[in-house]
């Protein structure tokens, strides 16, 4: 049994009068892989981005209840989102490096938390942040390429390796492969079967097949609600709601 | 209606829109050749002046002084009747009269361009030398073939004795056309032969550097704080809706605006580029900010998050993100609104720009003019040789608006990045 990474209790985000999550309690372990199915509007994406803050963008959402990361509570105001960033990266839905070279895709995030004082310092963080993300043998010629010009996976895993150049302990990944082809998408899952050696991740999916091919633990939220959550074999062959069942089955969603 | 007729009608519809689009695109285009051709066929005149090539003998008895003579000799010393008898030399008057109505085909100038010869080389006296003297603008115009010289003597300003002594110089091939230098090296000038657009360029210059200097950081800074920082309420919305609206008020408003606040209340110097500057800053800030609000807005919130995600904090996001993306769009947006600042005349005539500056502006807080107000003060002349300058004025007002209106394009095109 490994250990609790990041543990929500009693979690409702609102925004504006809307509620989107109601009393979400879940544990997520370290070291593995947990997805998220449910429904498009179901409140996955909403949880995911209250673990590294990123609902404070938005101006009308609140966030009520726990959320804690090694003890820590994320959701405290005084938190500095910075630091919090740092430890929790963030992959996005559609690719978005930055319009510069890859290598300053990298090199961002280590140059601004004051990692690699050095350029020898900064190279070696870069190509270990491709290499994790199976990226390097193919971008290490033209590093000086704007990141926008590799194709639609390849920019995916060169931002899972701008999340993974800060060193960060928790990867989230919000359907990181629906904008991709089978092909990338195969890449992109073996790439997080990987990771997971080294990071604690929470990937939403749309893909049941993904969510039983990359996770050990599903969670299936409903109208924001987090109606089952439970080992990924159990979720898909023995789920214990009737919801979950029609979910999975394809009778609804 | 048969399916038949139904497409018929549909293809006739678009037919028809063709139609009219190719017709309004024709009429613009045909309005624009109008404009162009009215303003150079009566402007390019304005670019060459004519002038009278004239022998010079300087002599010594007439000047009062020695070769080698100091600068300060030079600029007190008398050339009038040394033009008198050199001008008599190239065409023989006989009476006082004459000798007036010879002098009259000069220009005033004549005598000081006689005086820059012989400044330029002090051991002229006893030589002689071959100098090209503008003309007066009678002549200038007649020379064009902008002055009617059938009409009955007592209806022109230049009397049948100086046709004849024109007809005579032409005829002696010492009348040409030479580059008009004084267009743009003069100050304004009651005399239309040695009036220049130079004072005017140069307040022109002034102004505009002085109104870019103030609108652009503020303006950059305003709309980065409204679209990244300010919070989404009520206030801010009422300062969005009010930049809109400032954008839209009519540029007089600003010149009342600077006259009571910039001249009446601090006591600003009137006529200078200093207030110009000001007032057309204020008039283009909410010209900047919209365009500048706007390319910013167009850089996708992915990038932002993007950032954001790897743990910049705001400010960074902005800054090493955003407002690098955005920068193309807000300085196209800038150098337009700098070029409409550049063409603006009704706020510079009401804070005294419309006075009458002979002197080039050393500063911007020496008194001057403006290209647009030069236009205004010209084409309210009535001497002939004005309309050409004027029309001149406006194709090098035009001229500078194409050029900045082309970096805009240029620098838009060329910086713009794509994100996808």
């Amino acid at each position: 049994m490994s250990n609790i990474k990041i543990k929500s209790k009693n979690l409702d985000v609102f925004y504006g009068d809307k509620q989107a999550l109601f009393d979400v309690n879940l544990d997520l372990n370290e070291k593995e892989v947990t997805a998220l199915i449910g429904p498009s509007g179901c409140g996955k994406s909403t949880f995911i981005r209250c673990i590294n803050r990123m609902n404070d963008v938005i101006d009308i959402c609140k966030v009520t209840g726990n959320i804690e990361m090694d003890g820590m509570n994320i959701n405290d105001k005084n938190l500095d989102v910075v630091a919090l960033r740092e430890k929790v990266g963030m992959v996005f839905q559609k690719p978005n490096p930055f319009p510069k070279s890859i290598y300053d895709n990298i090199s961002y995030g280590p140059k601004i938390h004051g990692k690699g004082e050095t350029k020898s310092e900064l190279d070696e963080i870069v190509e270990n942040s491709l290499r994790k993300s199976a990226l390097w043998e193919e971008v290490k010629d033209r590093l000086d390429e704007p990141g926008t010009s590799l194709s639609g996976g390849q920019q995916q895993r060169l931002c899972i390796a701008r999340a993974i150049s800060v060193n960060p302990e928790v990867i989230l990944m919000d359907e990181p492969c629906s904008a991709l082809d089978p092909i990338a998408t195969a890449k992109i899952e073996e790439l997080i079967d990987e990771l997971k050696k080294t990071y604690t991740i929470v990937i939403v999916t749309h893909s049941m097949a993904q969510a039983v091919r990359v996770s050990q633990k599903t969670g299936f939220f409903h109208l924001g609600k987090l109606i089952e959550v439970g080992k990924t074999e159990k979720i898909f062959k023995n789920p214990d709601n009737k919801m979950t069942q029609d979910y999975i089955t394809g009778r609804f969603g | 209606m048969t399916k038949e007729e139904r497409l018929k009608k549909r293809h006739q519809a678009e037919k028809r829109f063709r139609f009219y689009g190719l017709t309004s695109i024709f009429v613009a285009l045909l309005f624009v050749v109008i404009l162009v051709q009215n303003i150079f066929s009566k402007g390019s005149s304005a670019f060459k002046k004519t002038v009278i090539t004239t022998e010079i003998f300087f002599d010594q008895e007439l000047l009062e002084i020695q070769n080698g003579a100091s600068q300060d000799e030079i600029m007190e010393a008398d050339f009038y009747d040394v033009m008198i008898e050199n001008l008599i030399k190239a065409y023989p008057a006989k009476d006082r009269d004459e000798e007036d109505e010879l002098l009259k085909l000069f220009s005033g100038e004549a005598e000081i361009e006689i005086k820059k010869a012989f400044l330029k080389d002090n051991n002229l006296i006893g030589k002689t030398i071959t100098l090209d003297l503008t003309a007066s603008d009678d002549i200038d115009q007649l020379h064009k073939g902008n002055y009617p010289r059938d009409l009955p003597e007592e209806r022109r300003r230049i009397s049948n004795f100086q046709l004849i002594i024109y007809d005579y110089f032409v005829e002696k091939k010492k009348i040409s056309k030479n580059f008009n230098n004084y267009f743009f090296t003069n100050g304004d000038s009651r005399d239309p032969e040695i009036a220049g657009i130079g004072g005017a360029l140069v307040g022109s210059f002034y102004s505009i550097l002085i109104c870019l200097l103030l609108a652009f950081p503020i303006a950059v800074l305003a709309s980065i704080y409204l679209e990244e920082f300010a919070p989404k309420n009520k206030i801010t919305d009422f300062i969005e809706i009010n930049i809109n609206n400032l954008a839209a008020v009519p540029s007089i408003v600003y010149g009342l605006l600077a006259l009571q606040i910039l001249l009446a209340t601090i006591q600003l110097p009137r006529s200078t580029p200093l207030v110009a500057g000001i007032t057309l800053a204020l008039m283009t800030l909410p010209r900047i900010i919209i365009p500048c609000r706007a390319s910013l807005k167009a850089v996708p919130p992915s990038i932002r998050e993007g950032a954001l995600a790897v743990g910049a904090s705001k400010f960074q996001s902005v800054f090493h993100h955003v407002v690098p993306l955005a920068l193309p769009g807000t300085l196209s947006g800038t150098i337009i609104g700098l070029a409409q600042a550049l063409g603006e005349t009704a706020p510079l005539i009401l804070i005294g720009m419309v006075a009458f500056v002979v002197d080039i502006p050393s500063s911007p807080v020496d008194p001057s003019s403006s290209l647009p107000v030069q236009v205004y003060l010209w084409s309210e002349s009535a001497e002939r040789g004005f309309v050409e300058k004027t029309s001149a004025t406006i194709m090098m007002l035009l001229t500078f608006l194409i050029v900045m209106n082309f970096v805009a394009v240029y620098l838009r095109q060329k910086f713009e990045k794509r994100w996808n």
